[in-house]
């Protein structure tokens, strides 16, 4: 265990070390930070006397120890934009995300669980058919378009003049399918409740729920199409294994062989794959954010990018690298520790 | 099968008489899926042919006809069946014109992803040792973030050290190097787990005792061996650079609006969706749906009826 624990904590340095240097050379090939600085009047002479005194004239390999040393002591130089500590910035903006990525979570977590083993339980059951047919069209469509749709339907709203509206059920029909579109889809909303230091908290609130509920929704249904197909597929690989049959046979009820015995096992690879993808949720975040103004991290990476805010952007890259490690990691972990099949020590298979 | 001749069966014959075959003519949803592609990539292909007005050429537009609704909403102007956009331009040319600029991306893409992830994923599989480990450990690097994640932050680093002027210019090539470059390591390493299944079988011992040189053993002999997970994998990714393509554009980071991609399409749409002029960003949006969703299934069916031993985890 310990060996497993050393090596994965080698692979996490060497990760950090890479995503470093990269992050260190487009600093360093991005702008000219005395530009930045004095702007166009100073002349060269004196130009040249800043870049000696901030050591802008040494060796790239000095200058990244440089680097790192202060980046390992938080220091990530100032943003250009806010005028203020990079890091700073980010961590105002990192609980907007986290609460994005919270939400989104658990909605995945409590659809993809039953329905997943709804459908390996009754695969040839319409509903399940409905659900997979379903899930593949949630994969096929983008983030932001599934965005798009929902802004449409519930903030803007949906009239239907489909059916004729002489008879009583054409009325019907269209009242049923028209939308009033009174949910809130821009930003966090006016009712935050500080929790602590720079967290405001969605989650308090109605109003604050409800400008939380469409981007969490959107961003919830990139990954919950993939989450229903790994459960059943998990599951239904589970359900013919000896041991199901075996509990079967002792006349246990089938309610506790499927949530009992059967589901313990399909929850593996489900918490690894799991894991992983809710690190990879960073990414989806920087679309979400964008399409409902969600003043988030994603928000503003992109809004840096425009601003080219190379020391936010630089500091994001690396702060994100270190959410992708860390949770990548802890994922690893927690498999070598619930699943004693997995030769820890050994090469990955 | 006992035959009189000893005529080798044509490619033709060979096709029919597959289990591929066999399968396609009973599963009524990859016929379906597979027409409506084929549909959709001449339709957009022959957009010069189709479209009633081209949307690069700006005498054509009229900045007065814009945002006019499709042709089953009151006040549709029925020179334009399915409305025009903010600009004044036809959206029914802009979505054929779009789509074919979404699907040379999504080709060129992918063309470069599998010729890097092929190239690497045999290199690893084959001669193993230091070269395994250093490509690999690149490829997992690369895909503990996503693709996704990669090609957003790329695409803002080149367009942040290039200016948005020549970016913009060259986006096309631009996005096939990013998404190519971002995706390769699910290529890599299917092709390696398979050139690890087939490397210890005797023909490859065989070619090696004859004293063939290993780029010839690794090309000619081992590759053709690998090629099902590799058509397998291909659909799912041309599914995915399309979305990237999308997603990057979406952003900004991609094809400029007067450039029209479906991303950049809905993009442009987006911004009047909140005036009611819903179709502007939702029918290229539905045109990407229809597209990915019958790739993704055609790849469903690809990988039920091939069922190779696909890389997992």
């Amino acid at each position: 265990m310990i060996a497993f624990l050393i090596k994965r904590l080698m692979h996490a340095i060497l990760v950090m070390f890479v995503i470093s240097v990269l992050a260190f050379a487009i600093q360093d090939n991005l702008g000219d930070p005395v530009q930045q600085m004095v702007g166009q009047s100073v002349p060269e002479s004196e130009r040249e006397e800043i870049r000696e005194r901030f050591g802008l004239n040494d060796p790239f390999l000095v200058q990244y120890v440089r680097f790192a040393k202060n980046a390992v002591q938080g220091d990530f130089g100032y943003s250009y934009f806010y005028r203020e500590p990079a890091l700073e910035v980010i961590a105002r903006h990192l609980p907007a995300t986290l609460e994005l990525v919270f939400a989104a979570t658990l909605i995945i977590v409590l659809f993809s669980v039953p329905i997943g083993v709804y459908s390996a339980i009754k695969p040839r059951s319409p509903i399940s058919r409905l659900f997979m047919g379903i899930s593949i069209i949630g994969i096929s469509i983008p983030v932001f378009l599934t965005a798009i749709v929902l802004i449409q339907i519930f903030a803007i709203g949906v009239t239907v003049t489909l059916f004729p509206e002489s008879t009583g059920w054409g009325a019907w029909l269209n009242d049923f399918f028209s939308t009033e579109g009174n949910m809130p889809s821009f930003g966090r909303g006016y009712d935050l409740v500080n929790v602590v230091g720079n967290w405001d908290t969605n989650l308090a609130t109605w109003n604050g729920l409800q400008h939380l509920v469409l981007p969490a929704v959107s961003l919830a249904s990139i990954m919950l199409p993939l989450f229903i197909r790994l459960i059943r597929a998990e599951m239904m690989e589970v359900l013919q294994s000896e041991y199901v049959k075996y509990a079967r046979a002792k006349g246990i009820s089938m309610r506790r062989v499927y949530f009992v015995h059967a589901l313990k096992n399909t929850m593996l690879p489900v918490i690894t794959v799991g894991g992983v993808q809710i690190g990879t949720m960073v990414a989806y975040t920087i679309l979400t954010e964008t399409v409902f103004q969600w003043p988030g991290m994603g928000l503003m990476f992109l809004d840096a990018i425009n601003r080219a805010d190379i020391p936010l952007i630089v500091t994001y890259l690396m702060i994100v690298g270190v959410i992708f490690v860390v949770t990548n990691t802890i994922v690893d972990l927690i498999y070598g520790m619930v699943n004693p099949t997995v030769k820890l020590t050994g090469k990955p298979a | 099968m006992s035959t009189t001749t000893n005529v080798p069966p044509s490619r033709w014959e060979r096709l029919r008489d597959s289990y591929m075959w066999y399968s396609f003519k009973r599963d009524r949803t990859a016929q379906l899926c597979l027409a409506v592609f084929i549909c959709m990539v001449i339709a957009a292909f022959a957009s010069p042919l189709l479209a009633p007005t081209n949307p690069y050429d700006l005498s054509q537009i009229d900045i007065m006809s814009s945002e006019l609704p499709p042709f089953w909403i009151d006040g549709a102007d029925e020179r334009y069946a399915l409305g025009t956009d903010a600009q004044g331009r036809d959206l029914w040319s802009i979505v054929l014109y779009g789509t074919r600029v979404s699907l040379l991306i999504g080709f060129g893409a992918v063309i470069l992803q599998a010729l890097l992830g092929v190239t690497f994923g045999l290199m690893a599989g084959y001669l193993g040792g230091r070269v395994d480990t250093i490509l690999m450990r690149l490829a997992d690097i690369q895909l503990s973030f996503s693709t996704l994640m990669v090609a957003i932050v790329v695409g803002a680093l080149v367009k942040a050290t290039m200016g948005s002027a020549f970016y913009s210019q060259y986006a096309v090539m631009m996005l096939i190097l990013i998404i190519g470059l971002a995706e390769w390591p699910q290529y890599a390493r299917t092709v390696r787990a398979s050139v690890l299944a087939e490397k210890n079988k005797e023909y490859v011992d065989a070619a090696r005792v004859m004293g063939l040189r290993s780029k010839r053993i690794m090309f000619r002999h081992v590759l053709p061996n690998t090629m099902s997970p590799i058509f397998v994998i291909s659909t799912v990714q041309i599914a995915n650079a399309i979305i990237s393509e999308a997603a990057l554009s979406f952003l900004g980071l991609g094809m400029p609006e007067t450039h029209p991609s479906l991303g950049s399409l809905i993009k442009s749409g987006f911004d009047y969706i909140q005036s009611g002029s819903w179709w502007i960003t939702l029918i290229p949006g539905a045109v990407l749906v229809v597209l990915v969703l019958s790739i993704n299934l055609l790849g469903d069916w690809l990988r039920d009826v091939m069922n190779p031993r696909l890389y997992k985890g």
